[in-house]
């Protein structure tokens, strides 16, 4: 008989205790050199202890592969992580670097990190210096928007929230209402609500609007618009007419085949020189113009793939029912091709909130504007990390939202149950 | 008698493939047509010609008094007029079996919702599946389906019904119950042109039958003439395979 058998339910007595053993040590090890800072097998030369743990969990893991061993844990964990040396391998590297990775970061984010204070002399820790968000908030959240003015956004975001809310709660009729509202009147109204000018508001120019509500105010119209202008590109560029196809394709591949930065840059410099003189458009809208078409061209392609996907059958069966062009698209195909390409179109409507800080190359501020001119200022040098790790979680958070939103929506959709 | 549908000298190319040579069809009001042939001889392009699901490129098509031509406003009410029923059934799977058939009738005949619900569940009761009314067609099993969009033609009260092998993609269990219906369509009088391979079913309602081969009517004879007495040779082989 040999000493080393393969480990199997004979001989799983012995071989699971041991193979427990080993992975604890191993475990124990890491968690131990993570946390306390303390090498626990110090006795070894320095290069061996770093990969010693690695060697005792790999031994424990072959020694606690039992097939058929009759506890179910054993098995599922075998079954999903532990199912070869390979992937065992795979499984100790990714759970130790986890484990080394959380001391650092919770350092940096937490423990080190200074919170109380109003200057930067006050970061005297290690870790980030909240306190330049805490400083910098409300710049980051209205741009240079006046203090004494920043109710009005507020209470245009607040309505907004407070519609979107309600519309989940009411009834199918009167969703539609609120939906109508929310598209063709609150844009207008929320806007003149934040620019001012009338109804004894201050106006306030659209050089000082800023932060996060001017990403939001950008994402939504360019999302708002980029969107019918997208599906009408997409229709046109299967059109049977030819004038309409190619004018369509035309726009299609010249939108996309410009950088961004350029077709914002050519929007605010060089788009005025086009134009007669005296007349002025605002530079942000300029820039929503350049946006929305710069995305209209992505969202028809992604549209267009959908409308490629139906089959031709039921182009077929809405004709023969005696509906035209209109009626067949509205009623028949768009509802199945849009709902067909949700995830394509959430990837582009969350590429859009992503590109709305490229609208710093024509002076406007969202929010990582915000942060990269706060970041310069004498005062706040070298706060770069934390400026851009608070910008991160804010896009990702909108943007998560977003695609749980999205995934909702294709969950809510599906009739193929 | 008038007649309804009237083919006249009609050709059609697909590029520089000839599948339609010569058509000459008449269909009185309330006849049933059942065409066969075997397959690419052109039987289902000319029942899409008929309601210009292809266009033809000479020739004449007049239904109930309207001539098919470029003019929108016209094909669009020959549809409305002519009901079809596909081998592939083509229910839009995104609406409600109810929603598939109100649709239609609702937006191209601006019938108010209750009444086009009444039409849509009336039909539905015809066919035999108004249990399933609130179903979506993903739910159903391939007859129940096929019979879904039979009351859908239905619901738009067409003159005239054309089924493009309405049984060629359906379990043999299936077939019958759709075959039922049909028999049950046309025994309460409509029009009906009918490309199958169901011998059977053309013996027990078709008033006419025509045999296609190479884009050309081979064969047009009365029922029982067509299946006792075929005059072609081409026509004799035809059944002699399918019988």
């Amino acid at each position: 008989m040999n000493i080393i058998s393969k480990p199997s339910k004979e001989n799983i007595k012995s071989y699971l205790p041991l193979g427990i053993v080993f992975i604890s040590v191993s475990f124990l090890d890491v968690f131990v050199n993570a946390f306390f800072n303390y090498n626990s097998l110090v006795f070894f030369p320095s290069q061996i202890s770093y990969f010693l743990p690695l060697l005792f969990g790999f031994i424990g893991l072959y020694l606690i592969r039992i097939e058929f061993s009759g506890i179910r844990f054993l098995d599922i964990v075998n079954k999903n992580i532990n199912s070869n040396n390979f992937n065992a391998f795979l499984t100790l590297l990714t759970i130790f670097i986890i484990i080394k990775s959380i001391p650092p970061l919770l350092n940096w984010f937490v423990l080190d990190a200074n919170f109380i204070g109003n200057s930067k002399d006050d970061c005297t820790g290690d870790g980030a210096c909240w306190i330049f968000i805490k400083v910098w908030f409300n710049r980051f959240m209205y741009g240079l928007y006046p203090d004494a003015e920043q109710w009005r956004i507020n209470t245009a975001f607040l309505i907004l929230f407070t519609i979107v809310g309600f519309s989940f709660f009411v009834s199918a009729k009167l969703k539609k209402y609120f939906i109508l509202f929310l598209i063709f009147i609150y844009p207008f109204l929320g806007i003149e609500l934040i620019s001012g000018g009338s109804f004894g508001l201050k106006y306030v120019e659209t050089a000082a609007w800023g932060g996060l509500s001017l990403t939001f105010i950008i994402s939504a119209f360019a999302i708002l618009f980029c969107f019918p202008i997208g599906v009408f590109l997409a229709l046109g560029r299967r059109s049977s007419l030819p004038a309409i196809r190619y004018i369509s394709i035309g726009f299609i591949e010249l939108w996309r085949g410009v950088p961004l930065i350029t077709v914002l840059f050519m929007s605010a410099v060089m788009f005025p020189m086009f134009l007669p003189d005296g007349t002025f458009i605002d530079k942000l809208i300029r820039v929503l113009i350049a946006i929305t078409l710069f995305e209209a061209a992505y969202m028809a392609e992604v549209v267009r793939g959908g409308l490629q996907a139906l089959p031709k059958g039921q182009y077929e069966a809405a004709r023969s029912l005696g509906m035209g062009y209109w009626k067949m698209n509205l009623l028949i195909i768009l509802p199945q091709a849009l709902k067909l390409v949700i995830p394509g179109i959430a990837n582009t409507l969350l590429a859009l909130v992503k590109d709305t800080p490229l609208i710093f190359v024509v002076g406007l501020m969202e929010l990582a504007g915000m942060i990269g001119l706060a970041k310069t200022n004498p005062k706040w040098l070298g706060m770069a990390m934390e400026g851009y790790v608070f910008a991160g979680l804010v896009f990702w958070i909108i943007c998560y939202a977003m695609s749980r939103y999205s995934q909702n929506l294709e969950k809510k959709l599906s009739t193929e149950r | 008698m008038g007649k309804i549908i009237e083919l006249k000298k009609v050709n059609k190319w697909f590029d520089k493939f000839q599948v339609l040579k010569n058509i000459d069809l008449e269909v009185a009001p309330q006849e049933k047509i059942v065409i066969c042939g075997p397959s690419g001889s052109g039987k289902s392009t000319l029942i899409r010609c008929i309601n210009r699901l292809e266009e033809h490129q000479e020739g004449n098509i007049v239904v109930d008094g309207t001539e098919l031509s470029e003019s929108t406003k016209n094909i669009e009410k020959v549809r409305a007029e002519v009901g079809m029923v596909f081998q592939q059934f083509n229910l839009f799977p995104h609406l409600s079996i109810l929603d598939n058939c109100t649709l239609a009738p609702i937006w191209v005949k601006k019938l108010p919702k209750k009444e086009a619900e009444e039409l849509a569940m009336k039909n539905l009761t015809r066919v035999q599946i108004d249990d399933q009314a609130l179903k979506f067609p993903g739910q159903l099993s391939g007859g129940q389906q096929q019979r879904a969009a039979i009351a859908r033609a239905l619901c738009m009260e067409p003159k005239i019904m054309l089924f493009d092998e309405p049984t060629s993609a359906l379990d043999p269990e299936m077939i019958k119950e759709v075959l039922d219906v049909m028999v049950d369509l046309a025994k309460g009088g409509m029009t009906m042109i009918v490309v199958t391979h169901e011998m059977g079913f053309a013996k027990e309602v078709a008033d006419y039958m025509i045999f296609m081969d190479e884009g050309k009517i081979v064969e047009r004879a009365k029922t029982n003439e067509f299946f006792e007495n075929p005059k072609s040779e081409r026509t004799k082989l035809f059944l002699s395979q399918i019988l």
